[in-house]
């Protein structure tokens, strides 16, 4: 399963006077974390300095919180075949600085990761990289052309934790069908991206009084309904595990909602683009604000935003996704759809907690150990003795302005350009070996 | 609706959005204006001489493109046409490119039209000089809304307290939102008639009333405005055959009759015979006004360039 062995950090680091953020067991308490040789070797409100071995390394972390480093579920890392965009290694910076230590890449790279070598040459770049961890999900259909199901068991065995046809929507009922099925063998998943695609053709925006107005053709958010109810009515015939990514209207809630209450083994996630926006970002025409599926109106994000706090929405994914300059500066209706976001996972997420939906804790599983439980990366997403010593230390109260300039991405088209967040990441570890310290904090320990 | 603004306050004209009935009346008393001197023999000025405007037109126009040309020709400008086929555009430079590499030939006005709504805004991001909207996708075509208003103002005496019928093809039409911004500045009633996949989601909401039925709406109308059914930007089945349409909502005698009897036909050209139109309607010297509309046309590119280009001017003289 393990994409990559890496070298792991040898001898003893600590942790002392931090918050620790569990949610995978709850905990969250003040304490001390252990880590010997890149594992999590102790956790708890016991562990103090004076308690700790003297070979070993300690970081006082003045009350600020240590939690499992980040579990990004959906970025695509553009490499192989679109490195003017991003490359394993940029993308892992990225991460590193937004505190994601577990990326799943997507397949739509060029060539697909449609087969075992390209599983394969993924694990190889990262292991070579030596930043987060990357793990991908396998093509469902050859080439994503949305025909013929791929390799699935291979691709598997070799490491793929789940599957997908990237941005595409598995449009084929019958290809849908098939793939979920067929995966039920080895209990995977299948992740869809809910947008029907004869419905959606040739719309750049959120249908409505704002495309209207701008004179630009919309998306309805019929498209992703209509896509998520049929194929909730695939996985309840076949059993296969179907998931939905980047939900985004009020509606997708609501009928998901209604099938987890009938025991159907459905799951989704989001991203922060559409809890944290509505489709008034992209008045004036803004590209960068250009998404897929397109921010919608202020009534779907606040239903997200319940959608988060009552479970519904098991998940939020970054959906980071570099585009270059050339392919943003343009006419809106031919400007590329996506937006980076591995560097703003953290603080965006925190707004659910700051503006009081959900608790610390709970908005950190979001994007922690929920995404970790949907992938089966065991050991990953938990400050549990034994696991991986994958660690984001953050203060979550400390202002900042997001500058997009500032970004270790390659690409910088992030629709949260300028805004105002509380919430930074001060230290990255994965593995136990630390990847990134705030400034602030290399004299500090 | 109250008196002409002082002067014109943007650096550039990329909609009717974000004018006022001050703003909009300053132009059509300047157009006015233009349009008496037009129709005399002392047609041209040196108001604009030694001044260069560049069109640049991203779509095929004939009318648009001439009716500019001349309006700065007949003001003294310098004019250079640059038609830039479609085709061309997607293997060659981007807009922005293109955009820099014109303003660095520093001329005092661009006239863009683009077939992408937007397109012509983020062209004025990129330059120095004042950028007149000729027409950007679906989004707004500014002049054409000021040159019916002119018009209609010309017949009717006044822009507020009257009904305005548009129809047909407004999911794809600019000049329709630039119409329904317009009039319903000034404080008209606008009503929308076209059947249910020619109209655009949501747009009640910018304050119109829509019919499906051509007679109901036209019913007490005092200006009726025929778009043209635009049949090459049309993706999948918006209306089953032309001559169904034709039927339901072509304007032809017998639909008319249902609006006031001093009632205005307009129509932004090129007109589909046939089509949105029948030709006895449409050459009906009593009520058609669609040739009194390309006559202003010339006039309001003249009001506009002669506006801009002097706000430019003052602009660079006092960064000087």
């Amino acid at each position: 399963m393990m994409p990559a062995i890496r070298a792991k950090a040898s001898g003893k680091t600590a942790f002392v006077n931090v918050r620790l953020l569990d949610p995978a067991t709850g905990l969250d308490q003040t304490g001390g974390l252990l880590i010997q040789d890149g594992v999590i070797a102790e956790v708890g409100p016991s562990i103090t300095r004076d308690k700790l071995p003297s070979d070993c390394r300690v970081i006082d972390g003045q009350g600020l919180c240590l939690a499992p480093g980040l579990v990004d579920m959906r970025v695509q890392v553009r490499e192989p075949g679109f490195e003017h965009q991003e490359t394993i290694e940029t993308a892992g910076k990225s991460a590193s600085v937004g505190g994601v230590t577990t990326m799943i890449a997507l397949p739509n790279t060029d060539p697909v990761i449609d087969d075992v070598a390209g599983v394969e040459f993924v694990a190889r770049r990262a292991r070579k990289v030596g930043l987060a961890k990357v793990f991908v999900y396998g093509a469902v259909s050859k080439g994503i052309e949305g025909h013929e199901i791929t390799e699935m068991g291979l691709l598997h065995q070799a490491g793929a934790v789940a599957f997908c046809d990237g941005v595409q929507t598995i449009a084929s009922a019958r290809l849908l069908r098939q793939a979920l099925s067929y995966t039920t063998f080895f209990d995977g998943m299948i992740v869809q991206h809910p947008e029907e695609p004869e419905l959606s053709r040739g719309g750049h925006m959120n249908s409505g009084e704002l495309a209207t107005r701008l004179g630009l053709s919309g998306v309805s958010p019929l498209a992703e309904v209509i896509q998520i109810e049929r194929d909730i009515r695939l996985a309840e015939m076949t059993g296969g595990r179907l998931h939905f990514a980047h939900i985004s209207t009020g509606e997708s809630v609501e009928v998901i909602r209604r099938a987890k209450k009938r025991g159907l083994k459905i799951t989704c996630d989001t991203a922060p683009f559409y809890f944290a926006l509505n489709e008034n970002a992209v008045s004036d025409y803004r590209t960068f604000a250009k998404l897929s599926p397109p921010l919608r109106a202020e009534d779907d994000r606040q239903a997200i935003v319940m959608g988060l706090a009552d479970g519904t929405i098991d998940a939020i994914a970054s959906d980071h996704n570099p585009q270059d300059q050339d392919s943003k500066r343009l006419p809106f209706a031919q400007a590329a759809a996506g937006g980076v976001g591995l560097e703003t996972l953290l603080p965006i997420t925190l707004e659910l907690y700051h503006n009081g939906h959900m608790s610390l804790l709970d908005a950190i599983g979001k994007i922690t150990h929920a995404p970790a439980k949907l992938m089966k990366l065991e050991n990953h997403g938990t400050l549990a003795a034994g696991s991986a010593a994958d660690i984001v230390v953050f203060d979550p109260g400390r202002p900042a302005k997001i500058d997009p300039y500032k970004f270790q991405s390659k690409s910088k088209n992030s629709p949260f350009d300028g805004r105002l967040i509380q919430g930074i990441v001060l230290r990255t570890l994965i593995d136990g070996r630390e990847v990134f310290t705030h400034p602030s904090c290399i004299e500090g320990s | 609706m109250g008196p002409a603004a002082d002067h014109y306050p943007h650096p550039h004209l990329l909609g009717i959005e974000g004018l006022t009935p001050g703003e909009i009346t300053l132009i059509l008393d300047r157009a006015q204006h233009y349009a008496e001197k037009n129709r005399t023999a002392d047609k041209t000025s040196n108001i604009l001489a030694g001044s260069t405007v560049v069109n640049l037109f991203y779509e095929n126009s004939t009318r648009t493109l001439t009716s500019f040309e001349l309006a700065a020709k007949r003001l003294g400008a310098d004019v250079i046409n640059m038609t830039v086929g479609t085709s061309s555009v997607k293997k060659g430079e981007t807009l922005i490119d293109t955009a820099m590499t014109l303003n660095a030939m520093n001329p005092d006005a661009l006239v863009v039209r683009h077939a992408d709504s937007g397109a012509v805004k983020l062209l004025s991001e990129k330059v120095n000089c004042a950028v007149l909207n000729a027409g950007d996708g679906r989004h707004e075509h500014p002049t054409q809304a000021l040159l019916d208003a002119l018009t209609i103002r010309r017949h009717k005496g006044r822009l507020h307290r009257l009904t305005v019928a548009i129809c047909g093809d407004i999911a794809h039409s600019r000049v329709a939102r630039s119409n329904i911004l317009l009039l319903n500045t000034m404080g008209s009633r606008v009503r929308l008639i076209a059947p249910p996949t020619l109209i655009p989601s949501k747009i009640d909401r910018m304050g119109v009333e829509i019919f499906h039925d051509m007679e109901e709406g036209l019913k007490d109308c005092d200006i009726v405005m025929m778009l043209r059914l635009q049949l090459e930007r049309m993706e999948g089945s918006f209306i089953p055959s032309v001559r169904e349409y034709f039927h339901f909502h072509g304007l032809d005698r017998a639909k008319l009759a249902n609006a006031k009897p001093d009632a205005l036909i307009m129509h932004p050209g090129p007109m589909n015979r046939g089509v949105e139109i029948d030709s006895e309607v449409a050459d009906d010297v009593e009520r058609s006004v669609i040739r009194e509309q390309v006559e202003m046309g010339v006039a309001v590119r003249m009001a506009a360039l002669e506006m801009l280009v002097q706000n430019h001017r003052n602009l660079a003289g006092g960064h000087s």
